[in-house]
């Protein structure tokens, strides 16, 4: 075992596509010489040369398309686009080519393209650096929406999007990049991206997470756990498509859901998976599906006022608590 | 929005008592399910859905009297939207007629150990969850004897009773239009039942008491099959023409403790075997005393039954039920002279009664009938 | 047109391809409109009447194993890149055997054979495609062209700005082809942009840029022919602005409010079809025989495209959901 950085963990994943298959290069703002706008791709530069670890302009659709179309051309581009507020610019590229070529060219192209961004609140950069739009991906069909939330699959999780041969969207939460944990001193890394993970075994309610989220419902499962409620985590690790089996079979053990989702309240993929559960398990719910989301405001620079807004391990665990009706 | 409605039981049915809810607002409904129970002269009926869908809610109050036809429920179809806007899961809230709220997860294992929610103290929320009822359950299990339903009959049900005088009222109204509207013939016949009788005493003899088989049994499946071969007797007289039944469901008139007679169907007795007819016989008659039987036995008869029991009175005439066409009526068994083969031998005699509706049939007709039962009977192994 | 062409093959056989190429699209445009009011055809469709010119020009200049990237104007496109009338007609009719199998339709026809990514409906879109695609090629070290067609409505499109920036910046092997018809949609060129003349946008990145007449279909091969040299000569991109005028509307339903009829009849007069049939015949390169065989042997093609149409079956429903991902049998 050894102790690294989830950002060490992408850094390593990245360097390992890059050796393993000539095909890969990564673009974006400022991975090359800056080294990544959080690092990840800090050294990168000098062992890999200028074409593949490629500086991009600020012109994310532009891009973000040439990485599309660098994918149809053969190659298996990674295009890092710095956060998720700046994947609105590229929103077109994704949405409308991405997502729909293979589909209306009746199957002859596919677009095998990763594309990695951060997301996420939580380091008092208000309103227009704070989004958590993952649902926005996770809603359109012919793409695969994978989020990291573990050291380990921040290290494994790259290669098997690269690996799939559609489009893959990952979002890194950047409150994550510094977390530290162990993870084994050699591979193999891939991770099942078909697979929701459980975290943590229980058997009086499920927590459902993913990304940044999941070490606060760790924080509350442990909390509960100590009062003697048993919760089981369940990391969703791919939020499209969902793996609803692991979902509703955690949820007919424990027979109550808590659903934790940084993204808006309204239109949420904790409103999808809310009404999966509904679909799936409804006979098995002993409580109505609870929901932690972000508060319906932009997110405000203030800390307290961010902190409040954003899901939080006491609202994880009063939630759990709702559901057990104590 | 599907109206869930009082059904027509009955031509002499005019309106029920609603007694009881099987079915909660909520509640998925399949076609063949039981949703409530109605009280009428005929005693307490389940009646059940002909439509699929979930149940939106009662309309209908326990122990309110009902018309034929006026709406008891209502039924969303499936695709169709609630009419109400969900104001969501409130615990506190709680519905118009007193029902418990109970979690979907706490439905379940109720229905699963036949539990009734009524009887269930609910949480300190004033709802029933899973808790509650793995409670109850443990309760159930240290006191096996415990009734299960007696709880419930105190809260959610008014209890089950025959007015036996506005049955015979009833009874009364119905017999006195068959008179008048039906022009009855009458054909009768001895029958010797000695090959049945016998075989009756053979078969008994190898089961216990609760098994044996009544002649009733093997009678109703000998007019079964004799009526397969006479549709004319089988089938409803409405509209002012005939409609043969597609099937032969018997109504068995069954004689009411403390009087009043109710005839349900045996669905389908051409169909089943003696032992079936039995074990069907031993259930419906046994329903008719507690006044638990379903909408579809009440309605159902193609024909009528009317078996005297023994020692009673050798021969029944009786009045064919509205809109049927035909009644049989069986005497009691009884020893008589009888002439075989120039000897007078002693035999089992049944005297046999055909009313018929002679706006369908004559009575040829039922002389065939009795022919072709005369014929079964002695074949009793074949039945 | 001209009197002389350089670059460009002066032979009978040529002028008859060019010929045939360009009323094939012509006649078959004409029979889609045909279709489409008989509802055969629904969806959008933009007809490519009047600008026939452009692609069957750009066309000469690019080899087998060069990329197209379209947009939804893209039937001329399609068939002088050689795909089947049949598939075209088919892809249309919505029906399984067409080009996507009936699931693009009119504006998405593809064809991985033909290396045509397909007709892109969102303006500016199919640029950062194309300079990915180029971008690919050079990664790998492939001598290839990627053509991307686009209108001057995409010149006011942020996307267009990028793509140009990036192709230049990478020094990649893009032939950008502007057809410029002068309306986006119904917005008239003076109407939308500061700066009329689109190659100036090129030229500000850098790029060579060149303007053509695209009515006159050699004029536009010899441009095309000389941009292509250029770009395999690793120059880096081209910029070409074909200066061309659709004669029908921008779609099937539109009244046209925007613009005079003395206009379109002006245009007519230049219209590529009648330019070049008098430029052939009075240059004794064909004669009007010939152009009634031509016309004869479309009139086959189109009539055989619309019959396959019709007999092509349907997808079934229950593939509804096939190739929104790559099944995972698919996956090496």
């Amino acid at each position: 075992m050894r102790r690294i950085t989830y950002r060490d963990a992408i850094r390593e994943a990245l360097r390992e596509a890059m050796q393993k298959d000539e095909r890969v290069f990564l673009m974006g703002e400022d991975v090359g010489r800056y080294g990544g706008a959080y690092a990840c791709s800090k050294g990168l530069l000098d062992e890999f040369g200028e074409e593949r670890i490629r500086d991009t302009p600020l012109s994310e659709s532009g891009f973000t398309g040439a990485g599309i179309g660098a994918a149809l051309g053969g190659m298996r581009p990674i295009v890092e686009v710095m956060t998720v507020n700046f994947s609105l610019l590229c929103l077109d590229q994704i949405v409308n080519n991405a997502a729909t070529l293979r589909h209306m060219s009746g199957g002859q192209f596919s677009v095998p393209v990763v594309i990695r961004m951060a997301t996420g609140a939580g380091r008092q950069l208000a309103a227009q650096h704070s989004h958590s739009l993952e649902n926005w991906y996770a809603h359109v069909p012919g793409l695969r929406v994978v989020a990291p939330a573990t050291i380990a699959d921040a290290r494994g999780m790259l290669w098997s999007a690269l690996e799939d041969p559609d489009p893959v969207i990952m979002f890194e939460h950047a409150t994550l990049y510094n977390e530290e944990g162990d993870i084994a001193a050699e591979g193999p890394w891939a991770v099942d991206i078909d697979r929701a993970a459980v975290r943590r075994e229980g058997k009086d309610a499920t927590i459902i997470t993913y990304g940044g989220s999941l070490p606060k419902a760790l924080a509350a499962a442990q909390t509960l756990g100590e009062e003697g409620v048993s919760c089981e985590v369940i990391d969703l690790r791919t939020l499209r498509p969902l793996d609803t089996e692991r979902i509703l079979s955690s949820v007919a053990n424990t027979h109550r859901a808590v659903i934790v989702d940084e993204g808006w309240r309204t239109g949420s993929l904790a409103g999808e998976i809310s009404a999966q559960i509904m679909e799936g398990a409804f006979f098995e719910l002993d409580a109505p599906v609870a929901r932690v989301c972000t508060a319906e405001t932009p997110i405000p620079y203030a800390r307290h006022l961010e902190a409040a807004a954003l899901p939080s391990v006491d609202a994880i665990i009063a939630a759990v608590r709702r559901t057990l009706r104590r | 929005m599907i109206a869930f409605r009082m059904p027509s039981l009955g031509a002499d049915m005019e309106n029920g008592k609603l007694i009881e809810w099987l079915k909660e607002p909520g509640d998925d409904i399949k076609r063949g399910d039981i949703l409530a129970v109605v009280e009428t002269v005929k005693g307490a009926i389940e009646i059940e859905s002909f439509d699929e869908g979930v149940l939106e809610k009662h309309v209908a109050t326990l122990g309110q009297s009902i018309p034929v036809g006026e709406t008891l429920a209502l039924i969303r179809g499936i695709g169709e939207n609630s009419e109400e806007v969900d104001a969501g899961f409130r615990a506190e809230s709680v519905s118009g007629d007193g029902a418990p709220k109970a979690t979907p997860a706490a439905r379940k294992r109720a229905h699963e150990a036949s539990l009734d929610l009524a009887g269930i103290t609910p949480g300190t929320d004033g709802v029933i969850g899973l808790e509650q009822v793995n409670a109850a359950i443990s309760t159930m299990s240290e006191k096996p004897d415990a009734d299960k339903t007696g709880a419930t009959t105190k809260t959610k049900t008014v209890k089950p009773g025959l007015d036996l005088t506005v049955m015979r009222k009833s009874i009364g109204a119905a017999m006195a239009r068959s008179k008048r509207d039906i022009p009855h013939y009458y054909v009768s016949s001895p029958i010797d039942c000695m090959a049945l009788t016998d075989w009756l005493e053979r078969e008994n003899e190898k089961r216990s008491v609760a098994e044996r088989i009544l002649y009733a049994a093997p009678l109703i499946k000998a007019a079964a099959l004799a009526l397969l071969k006479t549709p004319n007797l089988n089938g409803f007289y409405t509209d002012e023409d005939f409609h043969s039944a597609s099937g032969i469901h018997i109504g068995v008139a069954t004689s009411l403790r403390g009087g009043g007679l109710i005839a349900p169907a045996l669905h389908d007795a051409d169909k089943l075997s003696v032992d079936n007819i039995m074990t069907h016989l031993r259930d419906l008659v046994g329903r008719v005393r507690t006044g638990r039987l379903r909408a579809s036995e009440m309605s159902d008869p193609t024909v009528t039954i009317s078996i005297l029991g023994e020692d009673t009175a050798d021969a029944v005439a009786p009045v064919i039920y509205p809109p049927q066409v035909a009644i049989i009526g069986c005497g009691s068994i009884s020893k008589r002279p009888w002439v075989i083969d120039g000897d007078i031998k002693i035999r089992d005699i049944i005297t046999v009664t055909v009313a018929g509706d002679h706006r369908v049939s004559d009575g040829r007709a039922a002389a065939q009938f009795l022919r072709h039962l005369s014929n079964a009977v002695q074949q009793p192994e074949e039945l | 047109m001209r009197e002389a062409y350089d670059r460009v093959d002066l032979t009978t056989e040529h002028m008859r391809d060019l010929a045939h190429q360009m009323i094939l699209i012509r006649r078959f445009e004409e029979k889609c409109a045909e279709l489409y009011s008989a509802e055969k055809i629904r969806g959008f469709l933009h007809l490519y009447i009047g600008e026939e010119a452009n692609a069957v020009g750009v066309m000469q200049a690019l080899k087998p194993d060069d990329n197209i990237v379209a947009t939804y104007r893209e039937h001329g496109h399609a068939l002088a890149r050689g795909l089947p009338a049949t598939e075209v007609m088919a892809e249309m009719y919505g029906k399984a055997s067409g080009s996507s199998r009936g699931r693009g339709g009119s504006m998405h026809i593809c064809s991985a054979a033909h290396r045509f990514y397909g007709g892109f409906a969102i303006v500016g879109g199919g640029l950062p495609l194309a300079v990915g695609l180029a971008l690919a090629d050079k990664m790998r070290g492939n001598d290839r062209v990627t053509c991307c067609f686009f209108g001057e409505g995409a010149a006011a499109e942020g996307e267009f700005h990028e793509s140009l920036n990036l192709a230049a910046l990478w020094k990649l092997p893009v032939l950008f082809v502007c057809e410029n018809n002068g309306y986006a949609m119904g917005t008239a060129l003076e109407r939308s942009e500061s700066e009329t003349d689109i190659c100036r946008h090129a030229q500000s990145y850098q790029i060579p840029a060149a303007a053509v007449d695209g009515m006159d279909v050699l004029a536009v091969e010899e441009a095309a022919r000389d941009a292509t040299e250029k770009i395999r000569a690793s120059e880096g991109p081209f910029f070409l602005e074909n200066r061309t005028y659709r004669f029908r509307a921008h779609s099937m339903f539109d009244a046209e409010l925007y613009r005079a009829k003395e206009e379109v009849a002006e245009w007519e007069k230049r219209g590529p079809l009648v330019q070049f049939k008098r430029w052939t015949i009075e240059n004794d390169f064909l004669s009007d025989d010939d152009y009634a065989m031509i016309e004869q042997d479309v009139a086959v093609i189109v009539n055989d495209a619309v019959a396959f149409a019709e007999d092509a079956p349907w997808e079934a429903e229950e593939d509804l959901l096939k190739d929104v991902t790559t099944p995972a049998a698919a996956v090496l």
